[in-house]
C-alpha cells in the first residue's frame, strides 16, 4: 500500500492527540482514521477494524433525524465538504453499532496541502448528548 | 552513478580542530550519471564544490530540499553561477504562497547579499516542485513532501539499476503513526523504501529529542527504525549537531548499535564520502 499524503499523515497525528471525536476521510470518503474519542460514537475501535471503505463504514454510521428516519447522505456535512472541498456543518443524531442514539454536531473541513493537493477531509464532532 | 558528499553538518558550519573527520560544511551533495550533473542543497559545501567540480561541466541542476539558510547558504559562493558558459537549473519547493523565485531572490538580494539574480551572467532557470516524477538524462526522481517545518522535500533518484534516497530535515517523531510498523503512515516512506542508499537526518540521541519535538529533525534511533522498515541497503546518518564533535559523533553511532541487529550498514556521512553505484 502507499504511503499516504503528508498532509493526512499529520491530520491523522492532529486527531490522535485530540480529546473529541474526529475521522478522517480520503478523496473517496474512504474512512483512513478515527480517533479514541470517536470509538465511543462508533462503538468500534479502530485498532480492530482499521480503515474501512466507503460503502462499509455507511453502514456503521447511521444518521437519523429525531424521529430516527434515515438522512440523505448528500446532506451530511462531510458529504457536502468531499463534493464541494469547502467546510460545512450540521448536527443529526446517529445510531452506532451497540444501539445507542446519540446527538451530535458535525464540523467537516477539506485536506488541501501545499500545491492545492487535495487529499480528503477531515470531521469534527462534538457529542451533544446521549439518547 | 556516483554520490559525494560536500558537506553534512546541520543547521550551521562547523569548522575546527575537532570535525575534521565528519566535516564542517551544511548539507550539499553532488551526483554525476553520464553527463548529468546534480547537486543536491547548495549548502556551505557548494561553496568547495563548485571550486573543484570539473570544469567542462556546462549544466547543473541544483535540487533543493527547502529554503532553510543551512540549505541555501552557499549558493551566491557556487562559481558556476558567474560563469557565461555554465547552465544553473535551481529545483526547490513549491511552498503554497510565495512563489521559489521569490523567496530565491529573498536571499539574493541586499542586505544579505550584494548580488542579484538579474546580475549573473544567466538568470538561474527556476522549477517548483511538490509530488512530482521527472528525468534528468539517465536519472529518474521523485519527490514529495516531508514533516519538517516549512515546504521541504525529499528525493529519490534511480538510475534504473540503483537508488540514492536523500532526506537530510525530516521529523520521524511527528509525521508518522505506529511508528515504525506502518508504512502506509509514515512521512518519507515512499523516497527511501528499498533504496541502496538512503542519506537521512540523525542530529539527535532520543534524550535531545525528547527536548526539541516540533524542531524539524529526527533522532538516531528513529532513523534506524526508518531505514529497517524501509529495508534500505545502506544508511548514512545526515546532519549532525554543530555542537558534536568527531569523538561525540563517533560515540554516538556506537552506542546507537549496540544491542541491535541489522542486515544493512549504518555510517556517520562525513565529509568527502563518495558512493559508487
Amino acid at each position: 500500500m502507499p504511503a499516504q499524503p503528508l498532509e493526512l499523515i499529520l491530520a491523522r497525528q492532529f486527531g490522535d492527540s485530540l480529546n473529541m471525536p474526529v475521522f478522517l476521510v480520503d478523496t473517496e470518503g474512504n474512512l483512513l482514521f478515527y480517533n479514541e474519542p470517536a470509538e465511543e460514537i462508533f462503538g468500534l475501535r479502530f485498532n480492530e477494524t482499521g480503515g474501512m471503505r466507503l460503502e462499509e463504514w455507511a453502514t456503521i454510521f447511521k444518521p437519523v433525524d429525531v424521529d430516527g428516519n434515515p438522512l440523505p447522505p448528500e446532506g451530511l456535512p462531510l458529504v457536502k465538504t468531499l463534493t464541494t472541498r469547502i467546510p460545512a456543518s450540521g448536527s443529526f443524531y446517529i445510531d452506532n453499532m451497540k444501539g445507542e442514539r446519540y446527538f451530535i454536531s458535525v464540523t467537516s473541513v477539506p485536506v488541501i496541502g501545499r500545491a492545492n493537493r487535495y487529499s480528503g477531509a477531515m470531521a469534527m464532532f462534538w457529542k451533544t448528548a446521549s439518547i | 552513478m556516483k554520490v559525494k558528499i560536500w558537506g553534512c553538518r546541520g543547521s550551521l558550519p562547523a569548522p575546527g580542530p575537532e570535525n575534521v573527520i565528519y566535516g564542517g560544511n551544511t548539507s550539499c551533495v553532488q551526483i554525476t550519471h553520464g553527463d548529468t550533473f546534480i547537486v543536491l542543497d547548495a549548502g556551505s559545501g557548494i561553496q568547495r564544490l563548485g571550486k573543484y567540480m570539473n570544469p567542462n561541466v556546462k549544466e547543473i541542476h541544483i535540487l533543493l530540499t527547502h529554503l532553510h539558510i543551512d540549505h541555501m547558504m552557499g549558493l551566491g559562493f557556487f562559481l558556476p553561477l558567474y560563469d557565461p558558459e555554465v547552465k544553473v537549473h535551481i529545483w526547490g519547493p513549491d511552498s503554497g504562497k510565495e512563489s521559489l523565485l521569490g523567496n530565491l531572490r529573498r536571499y539574493f538580494s541586499p542586505p544579505l547579499f550584494p548580488v542579484t539574480f538579474s546580475e549573473l551572467p544567466h538568470h538561474p532557470v527556476i522549477h517548483e516542485l511538490s509530488q512530482n516524477t521527472f528525468s534528468l538524462g539517465g536519472l529518474t526522481i521523485y519527490t514529495d513532501y516531508l514533516c519538517h517545518p516549512g515546504a521541504t522535500l525529499g528525493y529519490r533518484i534511480t538510475d534504473g539499476k540503483s537508488t540514492v534516497a536523500y532526506i537530510p530535515d525530516h521529523e520521524l517523531g511527528l509525521g508518522s503513526s505506529n511508528f515504525p510498523h506502518d508504512p502506509e503512515w509514515t512521512s518519507g516512506y515512499e523516497i527511501a523504501k528499498a533504496a541502496d542508499l538512503l542519506l537521512h537526518d540523525a542530529a539527535y540521541n532520543s534524550k535531545e529529542y525528547s527536548t526539541k519535538i516540533g524542531w524539524g529533525h529526527s533522532s538516531v534511533r528513529d532513523t534506524i527504525g526508518f531505514a529497517k522498515m524501509c529495508k534500505v541497503k545502506k544508511l548514512a546518518l545526515f546532519h549532525h549537531e554543530p555542537t558534536r564533535s568527531d569523538e561525540q559523533i563517533n560515540h554516538l553511532l556506537d552506542t546507537s548499535l549496540r544491542n541491535q541487529d541489522l542486515d544493512f550498514e549504518v555510517i556517520m556521512c562525513a565529509e568527502g564520502d563518495v558512493f559508487e553505484f
